[in-house]
């Protein structure tokens, strides 16, 4: 791939004028997996228009480790729509480095959006990334967010925290996290008045050893 | 009853920030703002306010059902903003005193006190409502085409259809059929998911998955609130699918998810395969 034909699909992104042109723009950036069309692919989680922005976020993911940095850097501050997606992106290709954000993301945002993929990302990051000293601490910092979350006012995060919650459960390499979860799990049962999320409390429980 | 997800849905981006940005009132203070007629905008919020905090004391749906009466708060253009708004609140209080003051404001001059009596009647769902609602359809497809130069049609048809579908009104079903050939996406949508609700035949559920696939994300957006109030488990993949907002998929999921279980509920804990299915799709959107 020549310098010449990723500023085209560059441009392509730029220069769309329709939705559906914009889609099929991204998805040829996406496809080419050019390091210099990062930028261009976090930006687009900022044009409101789902379809590019699910092309933009897979671009990203397949990207995977040298997107961490930009998507950090690149956070849109002021639109809950884009650093939804930014999110959703670095929760998909779970470098650990984005653990801090993640956090502060789960536990701080005001978009339920924003919090509901920082909770889901929480459990699911690549734990082994990390010097094997810092895993513990990491896991703790994780489950006690995802504790924290499971209490939101929004359904939809409390579902993304159950689902965290499962996904740090198989990972946990200290034991006594894995009984928390499962005791947790129990209290949320007890007090849950959603039904979905009580569901999917039920579906790890059932999932899980 | 409608669901407060579809609320959400149909409401969108304001859904993202539902607790955010609202003024600090008491119940208290809500009530007597909506008693008091010296500033009306105080009144418009306090109906507002006492829906969407669910503030379901006698008192404050009394003063709810006198706001559908006022007169004085008119625009110009001969609305009625407070009444619409006290007509929205009264739909999500579930108080059976409100249905027979709503079902008189389907008289009123203003479409959107129509529109959103007939929003409100669907939610309370006591059926003395249906004979009026069905009387809004008289005239058929050819008094509801669109007028041009005019922003909505002669009647909420939209909001009359889904009521009906949701009051489970078979009596209406020869009256709404004629409305699956309206020029307008969003009138035939309704009518789907009423046919569907009222003869469950699937041909009705199919015809909003085939919407999910159209140009326009507002349409998009509309098939995925529709499929998500009749709770259509074929949907469910087309629902993960479509090109539109993570969020408005996951309450179309959770829709589809309550109604499974809901349904199949065994004394064991387990959860059905197809519960399974559909949150493994919910989960990939999150």
């Amino acid at each position: 791939m020549t310098n010449d034909k990723g500023q085209t699909l560059i441009q392509a992104v730029e220069q769309a004028d329709s939705a559906s042109s914009l889609v099929a723009a991204v998805r040829s950036l996406a496809n080419a997996r050019l390091e210099a069309g990062i930028s261009t692919l976090i930006a687009v989680l900022s044009y409101n228009n789902p379809g590019a922005a699910v092309a933009a976020v897979d671009g990203l993911v397949q990207l995977g480790d040298v997107a961490v940095l930009p998507l950090l850097h690149q956070l849109d501050g002021y639109n809950y729509g884009g650093r939804a997606w930014a999110i959703r992106a670095l929760a998909k290709i779970a470098d650990p480095r984005a653990l801090e954000t993640l956090l502060v993301a789960a536990e701080t945002d005001f978009a339920l959006s924003v919090r509901r993929a920082a909770a889901q990302g929480l459990g699911n990051l690549h734990w082994f990334q990390l010097p094997a000293e810092e895993i513990q601490s990491a896991q703790e910092r994780s489950l006690n967010t995802l504790r924290l979350t499971s209490q939101d006012p929004e359904w939809v995060v409390r579902y993304a925290s159950v689902a965290g919650l499962q996904a740090l459960a198989t990972a946990v390499i200290q034991p006594e996290f894995f009984s928390q979860i499962m005791t947790h799990y129990q209290t949320m049962l007890d007090r849950e008045s959603d039904l979905a999320v009580c569901t999917r409390v039920r579906l790890a429980l059932g999932q899980l050893p | 009853m409608v669901s407060g997800a579809e609320q959400n849905l149909k409401s969108g981006s304001s859904a993202e920030q539902a607790s955010a940005g609202s003024e600090s009132l008491t119940v208290e203070q809500a009530i007597a703002n909506l008693q008091q007629r010296e500033d009306l905008s105080l009144c418009y919020y306090a109906a507002w306010w006492l829906g969407k905090f669910r503030v379901r004391e006698s008192v404050a749906i009394e003063a709810l059902i006198a706001a559908l009466a006022e007169e004085a708060d008119q625009t110009e253009s001969g609305g009625y903003p407070l009444r619409r708004n006290a007509a929205r609140a009264l739909g999500k209080l579930g108080d059976s005193r409100a249905v027979q003051p709503l079902i008189d404001c389907l008289d009123c001059p203003d479409f959107y006190v129509r529109e959103a009596a007939a929003q409100s009647l669907g939610k309370l769902g006591d059926s003395t409502c249906i004979p009026k609602l069905m009387s809004l359809l008289d005239g058929g497809l050819a008094a509801a085409l669109p007028i041009p130069g005019s922003p909505h049609l002669t009647q909420p048809y939209n909001a009359v259809i889904e009521a009906l579908g949701t009051l489970g009104a078979t009596e209406a079903i020869d009256l709404i059929a004629p409305f699956l050939e309206h020029p307008i996406e969003l009138v035939q949508y309704a009518t789907f998911r009423a046919m569907y609700q009222l003869t469950q035949d699937r041909v009705y559920g199919d015809r909003l998955i085939t919407a999910l696939k159209g140009q326009k994300l507002q349409l998009r957006r509309a098939a995925l609130a529709d499929l998500g109030a009749i709770a259509y488990l074929n949907a469910a993949d087309a629902i993960a699918e479509t090109l539109a907002e993570n969020s408005l998929k996951l309450i179309a999921l959770k829709g589809l998810l309550e109604h499974e279980v809901k349904n199949n509920s065994t004394e064991s804990s387990e959860v059905s395969d197809a519960a399974t299915h559909l949150m493994t799709l919910m989960d990939n959107l999150l």
